[in-house]
């Protein structure tokens, strides 16, 4: 059968090459979707013309994602996964292999790096309201992600064998120890063994390098398309596609190319910039990009002492911290407001008949089942909840810009909140950090459970029919 | 050539029963791999008891052996330690050893078999931890009246000289004490005991 026919690939910009340039490209065209794909994705995806600095770090994070790939393949050349040599490997890495220490540095920072755009990212969403309807999905599958990143680092972090190393893993994977019935088996069944062990370092390595990047890579393009599908969101959360021109394009609307890909590219050059101050002056961090307690060879008869776990993770780390019998009692009491509120407030008969079932099944078990799991179940469900924020956001407008005081309130609430319940994560245990945990775990999900209320209650600004600069 | 009409109710018979045999074997073409990840035979082997040798072990220490990868503490206690153990039964959660985390014949006040010689599995009942000792009584961050035990530098649980576990403590049990018995006055044989032949 002939190709398809379509029209020849035009490229008068290459000059005395545009013959047998435009020739090459008319025959993959007519063999391959590269024209239309290239249109759909690039010179004809139209992105709001208002984008500000919040909107570098989607880019961001794909550059990182290939710096991870890139530099994980080359590290992989040398690394060897097995306890008796696994922490050598990594030194010999730094020391011996040309340039290792270079490569390996550049894999460590990057985690740290892609937490920091991740997280930027995140937020940017959450203020201008990125997740609302028709964007569910974009941030679902982004969600998802930042769970596999997390999986991801938590493998990776196993992998140099040191003591952080060892002991990090030995706490994590006890977590499903604590679930009811199955945990013990669970946890057998996830090391490989009764205790961390060479078994457990040989599976992580196979999880770190093949199953959960392929997933990434997996739930990155289902990001991007499913963005592509509905547009991108905008500071203002407009829809830009509810006012086109005669050829149906959108008035606020530009090509992504060439505008966006030469604004990211001045975002990546800042980044980069960034990014090797910390590589070539700072790879450690203090000890929190890579824990000084890494430095020494895993043992399994001695727990460093004081561990935490590398700062992306510590937020929740301290949650799980703070769920303490004494805090049980706090949270029944959580949960018994958290019932009768919507029992009395709510509109939906629905949710008024959930709330009657669930509240007291929530408080029997909280009876039943020991303080231990509880810690788990939060930290779980601190991460979880995000997926929520589509239907926990009632407000009539997407964006803080149009958002009332509580709203706003409410967000800045949170992000502080956030970072101290980071900054508790690194430290040692003392009662002060406990409770300012507690206060933060209970203003955490507050931020969450209580946005339905908030949002609806607030005086909201009016939205303008067309994007501001 | 007449027009065959499709038979519905078989085409969806067919849809149904190739769907749940096509399911099953998928199901069970998963049963390898789930197993593949529980420990092998070379794993489950490398259980067996060790022995330690306490003559060496002076009143108020503690040594540490490996026994199943796990670290293995033998404390000496001295007739003080003992005393404040006794003086603890109001400040931790099971001063009775009433949940099953030691041997039957561990199951006492000091959880041991003679009172002076504590032996317990050095793992946090909470996450893995391997707690550190803290025999001196004085005031520590963690506690200002603290009498002297471990403490867990991972989530804060404290422990007494019985490895009974602190009321409100991020850790739910008291620290386990693994089968055990003396071999004679000075050797210690972790991981098998009198009552029975094997390991529990």
């Amino acid at each position: 059968m002939a190709a398809t026919k379509k029209e020849p690939v035009n490229v008068n910009w290459a000059g005395p090459l545009n013959a047998p340039l435009g020739g090459l490209l008319t025959w993959v065209d007519q063999r391959f979707p590269l024209m239309s794909q290239w249109k759909e994705h690039l010179s004809e995806y139209y992105a709001p013309k208002n984008f500000n600095f919040w909107y570098y770090f989607g880019s961001l994070a794909m550059v990182v994602l290939v710096l991870q790939i890139v530099t994980g393949i080359f590290l992989v050349m040398h690394y060897k996964p097995s306890a008796a040599e696994a922490f050598a490997s990594v030194e010999y890495i730094m020391r011996d292999v040309p340039g290792g220490w270079l490569i390996r540095y550049m894999h460590s920072t990057g985690a740290s790096a892609f937490f920091i755009v991740i997280y930027l990212h995140m937020f940017r969403g959450l203020m201008y309201g990125s997740y609302r309807a028709p964007r569910e999905l974009i941030w679902i599958f982004g969600m998802v992600i930042y769970l596999a990143l997390m999986a991801e680092a938590f493998f990776g972090y196993l992998l140099p064998w040191g003591q952080m190393s060892f002991w990090g893993a030995q706490v994590i994977v006890n977590l499903f120890d604590a679930l009811p019935i199955i945990g013990p088996d669970l946890s057998t069944w996830v090391r490989g063994d009764f205790v961390v062990s060479d078994a457990t370092l040989n599976r992580f390595f196979a999880f770190h390098v093949i199953a959960i990047p392929l997933a990434i890579l997996g739930l990155v393009s289902a990001h991007i398309l499913a963005l592509h599908e509905v547009g991108s969101n905008n500071p203002d959360g407009v829809e830009i596609k509810q006012n086109k021109n005669a050829q149906g394009i959108p008035v606020d609307g530009i090509p992504f190319f060439p505008y966006y890909v030469v604004k990211d590219a001045l975002g990546v050059v800042v980044f980069a910039a960034v990014f090797c101050a910390i590589l070539f002056f700072m790879p450690e961090m203090g000890g929190y990009f890579l824990e000084y307690n890494n430095f020494i060879p895993a043992d399994p008869l001695k727990t460093p002492p004081h561990i935490a776990p590398v700062w992306y993770f510590t937020p929740y780390y301290s949650i799980l911290r703070a769920t303490t019998e004494d805090f049980m009692w706090v949270l029944r009491a959580g949960v018994v407001a958290y019932t009768l509120l919507i029992l009395f407030t709510s509109r939906g008969c629905l949710s008024k008949l959930v709330a009657v079932m669930a509240g007291p099944v929530v408080l029997i078990a909280m009876g039943v089942i020991e303080a231990k799991v509880w810690g788990v179940v939060l930290m779980g469900v601190a991460t979880l909840i995000f997926f929520l924020m589509p239907w926990l956001d009632k407000s009539p407008v997407k964006s803080i810009r149009y958002k009332g005081t509580l709203s706003r309130w409410a967000l800045t609430i949170f992000v502080i909140v956030f970072l101290t319940l980071g900054f508790y994560g690194t430290q040692p245990v003392t009662v002060a950090g406990t409770i300012i945990s507690q206060v933060g775990t209970l203003i955490y999900f507050a931020f969450f459970l209580l946005m339905p209320w908030y949002t609806q209650m607030e005086q909201t600004h009016p939205v303008p029919d067309r994007v501001t600069m | 050539m007449a027009e065959q009409q499709p038979d519905k109710g078989r085409r969806c018979m067919l849809v149904a029963a190739s769907t749940v045999a096509g399911g099953v074997a998928t199901a069970a073409a998963g049963v390898p791999f789930v197993a593949s990840m529980f420990p092998s035979e070379r794993a489950k082997a490398a259980g067996a008891p060790v022995e330690a040798d306490i003559s060496q072990l002076a009143p108020g220490e503690r040594m540490t052996v490996e026994w199943r990868g796990k670290p293995v503490w033998i404390v000496r206690r001295t007739p003080e330690m003992l005393d404040t153990i006794k003086k603890n039964a109001d400040k931790v959660s099971d001063p009775a050893s009433k949940k099953d985390m030691q041997p039957k014949y561990a199951t006492n006040e000091m959880r041991s078999i003679k009172p002076e010689y504590l032996v317990l599995v050095g793992i946090c009942t909470h996450l893995g931890c391997s707690p550190v000792e803290k025999f001196q009584a004085q005031a520590e961050a963690f506690a200002s009246d603290w009498k002297g035990g471990f403490y867990c530098p991972c989530h804060g649980s404290l422990f007494d000289l019985a490895g009974r576990v602190y009321k409100n403590k991020p850790a739910p049990d008291n620290l386990v004490v693994p089968p055990h018995k003396f071999l004679s006055e000075g050797k210690i044989l972790i991981g098998e005991d009198a009552s029975d032949k094997g390991a529990a």
